[in-house]
């Protein structure tokens, strides 16, 4: 059942070819035989997901319920679940049981989706390797010396795993799109707006998006059509209708125009432009037209996203004050030293040196130099896209510039892991929705092809990787360990 | 841009994040590599340029002025540090 996709599984319930229960206890058993290696998973619902699974099984012996109704599904561990644990990887929120579901997480729920635990990230969804998590890192599955990718680096390990076949991630600089190709499954960052960010623990307000992580763009399908939606209490959610994403699955790419940009394919190394290469032909036995595009100022998201993002983040950590919640210090002295050191003592290295870079971008004197201008760098950036859109459907490029690296080897220069996210940036600096998909493997390990499209065309983007997994089988490899 | 250890402890104080002594030399060599990075954004002429803030380029939408919420103190309040009366406890504030 683990080497199924969600779709097969739903298909397989309503048949009643297996109970929302059995299928629920065989990913807890799978969880309890593997997790202990992986680390994926921060704390686990087994209870809460069995009562989950026989409502969904009522509904099923009486031919009711949805497309996800009794399907197992993990969630990062940055939304909130009402009366479970939910720590964002973090010492400072690792005391924190959510006295609420995020919209995220109760429109899951009432789609019928049991809830087997919460996933393993980056501390404050501050990474791109799963290393800064409180919890320890998480582990490939591919190869276990080597990074998941992050910060959804629990859920794309346990969903390549076989641990759940489904989960959620987040994505402010790459951080589904990245691990989804580091691990060999399918991650979609849907448009800025698109899905509702209440409940789901703020890093970038203006670049944080949550989405789907399955093993097929048609399950990302079926997640986003629960996730997405317009919602009041997420002043920023767009009140865009929501289309049904499986229909168009099947559309015919003939006539598609997809953008190459050539700053993408500049200095892409010999192993990695051959996967894409074949890609490409794959497209075009599909029908897809092939554009050389330019995206001129995109050599500026890495550095402008490392002001932007900061920035932002010190000021929604600033509410981690160990006084009404979280992580507080042994007997503080006075208010200052109670702020200082649960702050000092809550937060990672990781974390503590975004919220300088950030305090220090948005000081007097500095905020001209470094936050309004990244604001202006990124306008270019979103207005490059704008003008590649006029001329082409969809964008291709790579997800990532290698395979999953070592674990250990970037922790010790910041910069070059910020560099891993090299191709993903740009995308949440526009705000446009983004996708990676498995498209090959270098070196044993896994990598992904990443398609970006035009504002609120998840639809478009869904279909065109779905075409392609309907002609390759890049997407149903399974680790050897984890068959 | 090169930040000083003192500069960076005046960084720390306005984040209100207290820094060990040993780690703020190390933090001060990072914060300086990450400034001299960013500053590439200087190649660019931005002149004239509107800066973007919402990558939609959308409002913040504001809603009528009334109650909607229900009052759940007490289950907000049940995973607080430290409460009595309502009310979150901190050391005291004023002598």
């Amino acid at each position: 059942m683990h080497t199924k996709t969600l779709a097969e599984l739903a298909a397989g319930l309503r048949a009643r070819e297996f109970s929302s229960r059995e299928l629920v206890q065989h990913f807890l058993n799978r969880i309890d035989q593997y997790n202990g290696t992986l680390n994926a998973f921060v704390t686990l619902s087994g209870e809460r997901a069995l009562d989950d699974a026989e409502a969904a099984d009522r509904l099923l012996s009486q031919g009711e319920g949805g497309a996800l109704t009794g399907l197992p599904v993990a969630q990062k561990d940055i939304f909130c679940t009402r009366d479970i644990r939910t720590s964002c990887g973090s010492r400072m929120l690792d005391n924190f049981t959510a006295p609420y579901d995020a919209t995220v997480v109760a429109r899951l729920r009432q789609a019928g989706t049991a809830l087997l635990g919460k996933l393993n990230m980056d501390e404050f969804a501050m990474g791109s390797s799963n290393e800064t998590s409180f919890y320890g890192e998480v582990k490939n599955p591919w190869k276990p010396d080597c990074v998941p990718g992050g910060s959804s680096g629990g859920s794309a390990a346990a969903v390549a795993a076989g641990l759940t076949p489904a989960a959620t991630g987040t994505d402010t600089g790459g951080s589904i799109r990245q691990p989804a190709a580091f691990c060999g499954i399918t991650g979609l960052k849907p448009t800025y707006g698109r899905v509702s960010r209440w409940g789901m623990i703020a890093f970038a307000s203006s670049l944080d998006q949550g989405g789907p992580m399955a093993r097929s763009a048609e399950d990302c399908a079926l997640l986003l059509g629960a996730m997405a939606g317009f919602d009041e209490r997420d002043s920023t959610s767009v009140d865009h209708p929501v289309p049904d994403y499986c229909a168009s699955l099947d559309d015919s790419l003939e006539g598609l125009k997809i953008g190459l940009p050539r700053e993408f394919f500049a200095d892409l190394e010999s192993d990695m432009a051959a996967v894409l290469d074949n890609a490409m032909d794959e497209y075009r036995k599909l029908g897809v037209e092939f554009r050389e595009i330019s995206l001129p100022n995109i050599g500026l998201s890495v550095p402008a996203y490392y002001v932007i993002a900061p920035s932002e983040c010190s000021s929604n950590l600033a509410r981690y004050d160990g006084v009404r919640y979280g992580y507080r210090c042994e007997e503080p002295k006075d208010l200052e030293d109670l702020y200082m050191r649960s702050r000092g003592e809550g937060f990672g290295a990781e974390v503590k040196r975004r919220i300088l870079i950030g305090t220090y971008a948005l000081s007097a004197g500095y905020y001209d130099a470094y936050y309004l201008k990244a604001q202006k760098v990124r306008r270019l950036i979103a207005e490059d896209f704008k003008r590649a859109f006029e001329e082409v459907d969809v964008i291709l490029g790579p997800t990532t510039p290698t395979p999953a690296f070592g674990i250990g080897e970037k922790t010790g220069d910041p910069i070059s892991m910020y560099l891993s996210d090299i191709y993903t940036i740009a995308i949440n600096l526009a705000g446009l929705p983004g996708m990676s998909l498995p498209a090959g493997f270098i070196t044993g390990k896994p990598v992904g092809l990443q398609l970006i499209g035009g504002y609120f065309e998840e639809a478009r983007l869904l279909n065109v990787a779905h075409r392609y997994q309907q002609v390759t089988d890049w997407h149903r490899q399974l680790p050897e360990a984890f068959v | 841009m090169s930040l000083t250890v003192d500069e960076v402890k005046k960084i720390a104080y306005l984040a209100r994040i207290r820094i060990d002594e040993n780690d703020a030399t190390g933090y001060a060599r990072d914060l300086s590599g990450i400034l001299d990075f960013v500053a590439q954004m200087n190649t660019v002429d931005t002149n004239g340029v509107e800066p973007m803030a919402h990558p939609l380029d959308l409002p913040q939408r504001l809603r009528p002025d009334e109650v909607t919420e229900e009052n759940q103190r007490e289950r907000f309040q049940a995973i607080a540090p430290a409460v009595e009366a309502g009310l979150y406890l901190v050391p005291q504030v004023i002598e």
